[in-house]
């Protein structure tokens, strides 16, 4: 690692143990979780030999892959009917000034504030109330509101980097407002909006509260699977399922993270 | 030069509404030539951008029109309007290259890939970037980037080019270089250039026609030495060049009208021309360089002063000069060959005012 003199930071000695401790308290407990996945011994916590045993095992287990499925339709249906919303709303906020506006943009951003097992509760009412069947539907709508926030931020943040004189231009060149959209913003857009699809994906695979308040029967997520599992004990199994749910969470970020630095 | 292009008809713009409302354009009228070269010249906000964005067709008038060509444009989109605009930050598409940059008006008007692709070569070569087509416009330098804007915006020939402020992002030497080539290419394409400024040596340089702006209206048009040198407005020979200004009575004096300054001396007014009003007080306005210096004692009608400071420029000289201890004058003397009279700091001087130099200013 390169240090950078000019920095005041590197005054104080204990800067370096300090963040290994910092990224150590971060990071080592995945770590352990992560080897102790290869662990061969059926108790989770005694090492007795590499094996990757317990990997076959969780993807040869139907009510996982059951459960996995159904995480699955949640997390890509709220995906695109939050992405799709944030964009239409990031478009309408950064077009031009309105009264009320700041209020719009509070509660645009405010679930992201809530307590989850707030929303969780009212939502859950608020089902009950109107007469809606708990099952996969009522939890792809509950997702799609907390995930609308997390598809918002990265869309608006490049929206707010645009030139507004870009759209300008094209219609001064004779594209009118939807070929504008079509050859310009959202050429320019996408790397936002995709962005804040990955966000939302990983978001609402990994929502354990407000999926276990508003499903029903037949709707059991993965993180509502594991937690049934862990209730009879750690097993190596637990650990691989989360292995393997730390890998997709890893590579969504990953790719958010790299598609957001697109610059042209 | 004498088909109206683009007529503005008492046109004004209101941002916002009740006690908040910012009047950007007040009751403007002008006509705007076929093949001109025009310039609306102002301090920042005195609403020439919103003229510019109004006859794009970015901004809709409060009140009044705008045609072009006689066709009222108000209720046109811009994508309708055959008017196409160089936009103060470029706002070149970053995602399309220089090519697909200066085809897309002409894609959007349905012309054939073919012919805009030729088109677009003669644009490139119009500004002198032909090979520069397949780049992305943020392998450019900003006078590049500039010219590609240019080309963009030229490329679909509208009946007129709106130019904001382009030259304002550039350094001195370059806008030097393109205030020629934009004049180059208005002359090149007979494109009527409507081109929006701060910059009054631009202006100057560059325009057919200028029209001078403040707070929303516009003070005066004409030809770059008509404003030079008649400028109606205190406000147009302020910010036009430098200038002197005296401030006085106008009263009679034997034949001839003077203005009497606080200080007791009198300006001769005779042969004068316009704006003259007995007894009221009226500001004068005198282009530095129209000053004629004497030594003291020579002209006995002239204005006595005395010199406070000497500058010595290289090709003139500026002295500042102080008269009757209260009203300070500025006189630029150009240095030739030794033969003009040069004063020192503390001389008397006597000093005269030419008729023709001497424009009675509405404040």
């Amino acid at each position: 690692m390169k240090v950078d003199r000019a920095n005041p930071l590197w005054r104080f000695h204990g800067i370096t143990p300090m963040a290994i401790v910092f990224f150590a308290y971060l990071y080592l407990p995945i770590i352990v979780l992560l080897v102790l996945s290869f662990n061969e011994n059926r108790l989770a916590t005694i090492w007795t030999g590499f094996s990757t045993k317990w990997y076959s095992v969780v993807l040869g287990n139907d009510d996982m892959l059951r459960a996995a499925k159904n995480s699955l339709i949640i997390a890509l249906s709220a995906t695109v009917i939050a992405t799709f919303a944030a964009t239409l709303a990031a478009m309408g906020m950064a077009r031009g000034r309105f009264r009320g506006e700041g209020g719009v943009a509070a509660m645009l951003t405010l679930p992201l504030l809530v307590p989850e097992i707030v929303t969780a509760i009212a939502t859950l009412l608020f089902f009950i109330v109107i007469g809606v069947k708990l099952g996969l539907i009522s939890i792809i709508i509950a997702h799609t509101v907390f995930c609308i926030p997390f598809a918002y931020l990265p869309i608006r943040a490049r929206l707010d980097g645009m030139d507004p004189a870009l759209i300008e231009a094209a219609n001064d060149l004779y594209a009118n407002e939807w070929q504008a959209f079509k050859r310009i913003t959202f050429p320019l857009l996408w790397p936002g909006i995709l962005s804040g699809a990955m966000l939302s994906f990983i978001i609402s695979l990994d929502d354990f509260v407000i999926s276990y308040f508003v499903g029903g029967a037949g709707s059991t997520t993965l993180p509502i699977y594991i937690f049934g599992m862990i209730r009879i004990g750690i097993t190596p199994e637990v650990n691989a399922i989360s292995a393997l749910m730390l890998i997709i969470s890893i590579v969504f970020v990953s790719i958010s993270f790299l598609i957001d630095r697109v610059r042209y | 030069m004498s088909e109206v292009v683009i007529s503005a008809r008492s046109v004004s713009k209101r941002f916002g509404s009740g006690t908040h409302a910012v009047h950007a354009l007040d009751d403007v009228s002008v006509d705007i030539f076929q093949n001109e070269f025009f310039t609306m010249l102002g301090p920042s906000g005195c609403g020439k951008t919103t003229l510019l964005r109004l006859i794009g067709g970015f901004e809709q008038t409060t009140a009044g029109e705008i045609a072009l060509e006689g066709r009222v444009l108000n209720d046109l989109p811009p994508f309708k309007r055959p008017i196409n605009t160089v936009f103060q930050s470029y706002a070149l598409f970053p995602h399309l290259t220089v090519r697909q940059n200066i085809t897309f008006g002409l894609e959007m008007q349905n012309i054939s890939r073919h012919d805009a692709s030729k088109r677009a070569d003669e644009m490139l070569e119009l500004v002198r970037l032909s090979q520069f087509g397949d780049r992305q416009p943020s392998q450019l330098s900003g006078g590049q980037q500039q010219r590609i804007a240019l080309a963009r915006a030229l490329a679909p020939a509208p009946k007129v080019l709106l130019l904001d402020e382009p030259l304002s992002a550039l350094d001195l030497k370059l806008r030097k270089e393109m205030q020629i080539e934009l004049k180059r290419l208005q002359t090149e394409t007979g494109i009527t250039f409507v081109f929006v400024t701060h910059d009054q040596e631009e202006a100057l340089a560059m325009s057919d026609r200028i029209a001078v702006m403040k707070s929303g209206k516009i003070l005066q048009i004409g030809t770059p030495r008509d404003i030079y040198e008649t400028p109606t407005h205190r406000f147009v020979a302020d910010f036009i060049g430098d200038s002197n200004f005296l401030q006085g009575d106008i009263k009679q004096n034997g034949a001839h009208a003077v203005l009497a300054l606080p200080g007791g001396q009198n300006v001769s007014l005779a042969n004068v021309e316009t704006g003259i009003h007995l007894s009221q007080s009226a500001t004068i306005g005198i282009r530095p360089e129209r000053l004629i210096l004497h030594p003291a004692g020579t002209h006995n009608t002239a204005l006595r002063g005395k010199i406070a400071d000497v500058v010595y420029f290289g090709t003139d000289t500026t002295y500042h000069i102080t008269i009757d201890d209260q009203t300070a004058l500025l006189a630029r003397v150009q240095n030739r060959d030794g033969s003009t009279m040069a004063f020192a700091k503390g001389n008397n001087v006597d000093i005269t005012l030419p008729a023709g130099a001497i424009r009675v200013l509405v404040d």
